[in-house]
């Protein structure tokens, strides 16, 4: 490449998208003033076939080094234009896109001259910068072929045996003696009839026989540092510490049982949880002339305002087993808004009322008493209070985050939600992923969920997993922080604590404490830089002095 | 789908590819061709509330984004005429009247379903009266209508005063073809009007086929201002719809149509009468509802949120008949669970939160993959293997298996992913 600066600028029409609204022509020939500038067309569409083989044969036969594309949104078609950079021999990173689409023509519509004015100083902009643009190599970094699955419920099982099912190691890690979660707990599963602890017996059988899960019980993670591809993890058994590496982490550490002390004369003996009445079908001391069962124990109240979507299916369940096995009790289901969503729990819904469930709702701000052998509840309908007989009353209580959440959340940089809860990336698009790259979500540990919804995620997230573990190297944008000045970085770490990504860490060398970027984790958000009051990190592809230009040149007028 | 064969790890599947009449590789999406086609077609994307032309993209985000010929309403290519603007106006060569469809043959390892639901239809519920009453509408509608890119730019305006407008364009242009053939004949004969027909009505114009006709011409003209004035004050006195009302379960939770809970319609319905109140803050909605269904992170937040801020009342009880009066204001009766009377209230707009159903062709595709729908219609699978259906290597995922929302949808392709891919693993590291 010879030292002079040759920039080619491609200006586009995008049809009648951005000519329809300003000058295209007028652009053309003003960028053809600009400085550095030897080679100028305008497209109909630079992005179609004709387009992009104008610009591999200018970049040729002018002998291009810069290429600047006046168009669209480099959201959509900036990796279009390096790639054809790069095919025609230029490092991509010597491409600068200028949106004069989105940002221009489609807001100034009714406004050709300053329209046409704007694209002028933005194509300016984009020249100045352009000359200063530095070549840059992709970053490439290896995976660690293995993961880390954190619980050994339904879905952390599910989520290891689907990844050593695809050929990768995985290191199963339970802080208690057995697999299995809170299914070790249950009787029967709705609305299949299984039972809850064969079926993760089973489950929690293929597991130890997988000759590629390292099954780890009774253990703990203590320690995570790393990122996407090399996490290195320390775990504690037994006071024995362990380390190892891995690529990806899924956490599947589920959630806990609220438990309702001072609610409803809550005692565990005559006022007891769903979960208690588990246990007793489960031993056969199950027995109760009249059973009220009374949801929303402790949830969608003010200081708990979500609902815990499974509650209410796991009354119904529980209603029917009691029906089915003991026709003579008596069942009434005090709830809110019964919540069988769906095509399974709407049926059991119906069954319930067809077994002869009686359903009665009440009001929040008038909740139900218990006291003695009765409960007292407002009826909705009647419009006054009625006693219910009952012997037993069960509270259908709410799960709640798991006790280790926090701490977790502080190990992987990950985020929770108010409930403390862990937050997925996005809530629509990305719901088994984190927002940190290769940490991945499923089951309750997210949300409550029926085990249906916990294996179907949990799969899910082994797929999200085996993505990068699959393409074997991360590649990375080169546009990443840079320690341009290491003489001037005085190791104070202000940048490590502010990098949303953990992408610095501070080392020691022979000049000292130093500031380290590692690559493949930083973002190129570009918060360091701008904290570093030493000016000794700089983001390629926006060092100061590029963007200093731009500025300079955004200051000039267009004549 | 046309043809499968085989089995698990080695399926062949025939697909049709359906012929668009435009070059994939070629077309740029600019849209020039849609906008010089003379043929205008209802917009089904738009739920029919307003009008595409015959060559045109679903909706604008469409991907891949390129136009598509629509051959029924073309007049080149269903109707038989000349026509071919679309091919002189496009640049990049890509209209190709002669494209045919394509029969392309896979073989694949596994299969996943996605096919996903279809909106029940409400009018087969007579009281609820959507096919009689213009301002009852389906929740698909009202997403449109709310919608910046949808018929009506995000505004709230009435199904009834759109249909009015669209009248009232119509008769204006009868109206001035009238007023040209009647203001020629005056000047022809030198006359007003009013002479001509006061004759013909009292017998005494003279038998001449011209006279006759201008005398029709003139009392058609009359008329037609008689009704435009009506329009227009019916016109002056239209407004944006303010007082919204939500109708839940309707094609849900009755015997009659399907007993299963679609999942997603409370939430979508607090969703829809949030965004009305955003974009109008003097928009207030009645949810009517036998439990309010808000069971994912944040829905009951989302809810409380609504009441609190966004004028949402929750009304519990089951909406027994819906009338309209004579201002073409939907009446909503229904049986108030509070003081278990049967009470009416009059709203500007009534939102129906239809039913989710299987898809179509789901029974057909269930036939040709030879595997069990459940009693609803839905791919049947195992609660504990969820994304299976009967038939190894074949899976499952989002509204296919039944009723869910999106992140529910989205996971489980991931999960359906997963299932498929463990397939397809071993041969894959074979190929290398
Ligand atoms: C009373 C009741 C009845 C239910 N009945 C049904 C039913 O009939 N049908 C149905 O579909 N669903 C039912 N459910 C829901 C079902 O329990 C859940 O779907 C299922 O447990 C979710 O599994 P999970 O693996 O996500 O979480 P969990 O079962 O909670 O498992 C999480 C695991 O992670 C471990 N762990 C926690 N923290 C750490 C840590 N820091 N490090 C390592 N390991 C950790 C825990 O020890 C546990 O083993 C019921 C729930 C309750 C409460
Ligand atoms: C009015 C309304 C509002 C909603 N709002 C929300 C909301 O705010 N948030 C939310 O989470 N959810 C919402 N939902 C639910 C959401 O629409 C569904 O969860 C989601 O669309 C399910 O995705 P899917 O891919 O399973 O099915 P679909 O979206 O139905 O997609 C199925 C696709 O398969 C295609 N197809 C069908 N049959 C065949 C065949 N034989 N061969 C090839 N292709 C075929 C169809 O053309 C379609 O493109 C709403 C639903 C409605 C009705
Ligand atoms: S699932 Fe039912 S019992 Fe549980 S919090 Fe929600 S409404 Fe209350
Ligand atoms: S640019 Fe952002 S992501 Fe990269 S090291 Fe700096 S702060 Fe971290
Ligand atoms: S068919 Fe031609 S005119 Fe129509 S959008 Fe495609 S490129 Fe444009
Ligand atoms: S989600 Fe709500 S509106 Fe839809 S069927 Fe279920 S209960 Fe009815």
């Amino acid at each position: 490449m010879s030292d002079q600066i040759r920039i080619g600028v491609f200006v586009c029409d995008c049809g009648s998208n951005i000519a329809g609204y300003v000058d295209v022509k007028a652009l053309a020939e003003y960028a053809k003033t600009l400085p550095n500038v030897v080679y100028v067309k305008e497209n109909l569409y630079t992005c179609s076939e004709s387009g992009i083989n104008e610009i591999k044969a200018a970049i040729r036969e002018q002998s291009l080094n810069r290429v600047v594309v006046a168009s669209c949104t480099p959201r959509t078609h900036e990796p279009l234009f390096r790639g054809t950079c790069e095919e025609a021999g230029l490092n991509p990173y010597l491409f600068e896109m200028v949106n004069i689409r989105d940002q221009c023509s489609w807001v100034h519509m009714q406004e050709r001259e300053s329209g046409t004015n704007k694209a002028k100083d933005l194509i300016r902009m984009g020249v100045a910068k352009a000359a200063l643009l530095e070549p840059q190599e992709s970053i490439k970094s290896e995976m660690d072929p293995n993961a880390l699955v954190m619980g050994g419920g339904i879905s952390g099982m599910t989520a290891a045996l689907a990844l050593a099912n695809r050929g990768y190691q995985v290191y199963l890690v339970e802080k208690q003696a057995q697999l299995g979660g809170l299914l070790l707990q249950l009787d029967t599963l709705g609305p299949s009839g299984v039972d809850a602890a064969a079926f993760a017996a089973s489950q929690a059988e293929l597991v130890r026989n997988h000759p590629r899960i390292r099954l780890m019980t009774s253990t703990q993670v203590k320690d995570i540092s790393g990122y996407i591809g090399h996490f290195k993890v320390t775990t504690a058994s037994d006071g024995k510490e362990e380390q190892f590496g891995v690529g990806v982490v899924i956490v599947a550490t589920g959630a806990q049982i609220l438990k309702p002390h001072g609610l409803f004369g809550y005692d565990g003996e005559r006022v007891i949880t769903q979960l208690e009445l588990e246990a007793r079908f489960k031993r056969g001391t199950f027995s109760a002339g009249n059973v009220v069962m009374i949801q929303c124990a402790g949830a969608r109240i003010e200081e708990r305002k979500y609902c815990s979507r499974i509650c209410c299916m796991v009354a119904l369940k529980n209603a029917i087993q009691i029906k089915e096995t003991h026709p003579g009790t008596g069942v009434r289901v005090l709830y809110r808004d019964i919540q069988a969503y769906g095509t399974e729990n709407e049926e059991m819904y119906r069954r319930a009322r067809e077994l002869g469930v009686i359903f009665i709702n009440y009001d929040v701000n008038v909740p139900p008493k218990v006291h003695g052998e009765k409960v007292t509840v407002t009826h909705q309908l009647l419009g006054r209070e009625l006693d219910l007989p009952a012997d037993l009353v069960v509270l259908s209580t709410p799960l709640i985050a798991g006790e280790d959440n926090e701490a977790i959340s502080k190990l992987l940089r990950v985020s929770l939600d108010e409930n403390k809860f862990f937050l997925e990336g996005h809530v629509k698009l990305k719901p088994l992923d984190f927002a940190t790259d290769g940490v991945y979500l499923c089951g309750n540990a997210h949300y409550p969920a029926t085990v249906r919804e916990a294996i179907s995620q949990a799969l899910g997230a082994a797929s999200r997993a085996s993505i990068p573990l699959a393409k074997g190297v991360m590649t990375v944008e080169p546009i990443v922080s840079t320690l341009v000045d290491e003489d001037a970085c005085r190791g104070c770490g202000l940048c490590v604590a502010l990098c949303p990504y953990g992408a610095l860490e501070i080392v020691r060398t022979e000049k000292g404490r130093k500031v380290r970027v590692i690559p493949v984790a930083c973002k190129g958000c570009g918060v360091c830089a701008a904290t570093c009051y030493q000016h000794a990190l700089s983001i390629n592809s926006y060092t100061d002095r590029q963007i200093a230009e731009q500025i300079s040149a955004c200051l000039e007028s267009s004549g | 789908m046309e043809q499968v064969s085989g089995e698990v790890g080695a399926f062949q599947v025939a697909v049709r590819k359906k012929a668009r009449y435009v070059n994939e590789n070629l077309c740029t999406g600019c849209g020039a061709c849609a906008e010089k086609c003379p043929t205008m077609v209802v917009d089904v994307f738009n739920a029919g509330l307003g009008n595409r032309k015959a060559i045109y993209k679903y909706f604008p985000q469409g991907i891949p984004s390129v136009f598509t010929i629509d051959a029924a309403a073309c007049r080149q290519l269903g109707q038989g005429k000349k026509c071919g603007v679309c091919a002189k106006v496009c640049q990049a060569k890509a209209v190709d009247y002669d494209q045919k469809d394509t029969l392309i043959q896979l073989e694949v390892g596994a299969v996943v379903i996605a096919t996903g639901y279809e909106v029940f239809d409400p009018s087969v519920i007579p009281e609820y009266g959507y096919d009689r009453i213009p301002n009852v509408v389906t929740a698909l509608e009202f997403e449109r209508l709310l919608s910046a890119s949808g018929p009506t730019a995000g505004h709230l305006d009435r199904p009834s005063e759109l249909a009015l407008v669209k009248e009232m364009e119509e008769a204006e242009k009868e109206h001035k073809k009238l007023q040209r053939q009647v203001s020629q004949l005056e000047e022809k004969h030198g006359k007003p009007s009013s002479e001509i027909v006061a004759a013909f009505q009292s017998g005494t114009l003279p038998d001449d086929a011209d006279l006759r006709n201008w005398a029709l011409l003139a009392q058609d003209l009359a008329s037609l201002e008689a009704r435009l004035d009506s329009m227009n004050r019916r016109k002056a006195t239209a407004s944006v719809a303010r007082k919204l009302a939500f109708i839940q379960c309707v094609g849900s939770r009755d015997f009659r149509f399907n007993p299963f809970c679609s999942s997603y319609c409370c939430m979508h319905s607090v969703k829809e009468a949030m965004i009305a109140h955003e974009h109008d803050n003097g928009v207030h909605s009645s949810i009517f509802c036998m439990d309010l269904r808000a069971v994912g992170r944040g829905f009951e937040e989302y809810k409380l949120r609504g009441g609190k801020q966004a004028n949402i009342r929750y009304i519990r009880g089951r909406v027994a008949e819906i009338t309209q009066d004579e201002a073409l204001n939907p009446v909503v009766w229904y049986e108030s669970t509070q003081n278990r009377q049967v009470v009416h209230e009059t709203f500007d707009l009534v939102i129906l939160a239809t039913a989710c159903v299987p898809s179509p062709g789901a029974a057909e595709l269930a036939r040709q993959f030879q595997v069990e729908l459940d009693r609803n219609g839905f791919f049947k699978t195992d609660p504990l293997a969820p994304l299976n259906t009967s038939r190894p290597g074949v899976f499952v995922c989002g509204c296919a298996q039944g009723p869910m929302d999106i992140p529910e949808s989205v996971a489980q392709a991931s999960s359906a992913a997963a299932r498929a891919a463990e397939i397809v693993a071993p041969a894959r590291q074979a190929v290398g």
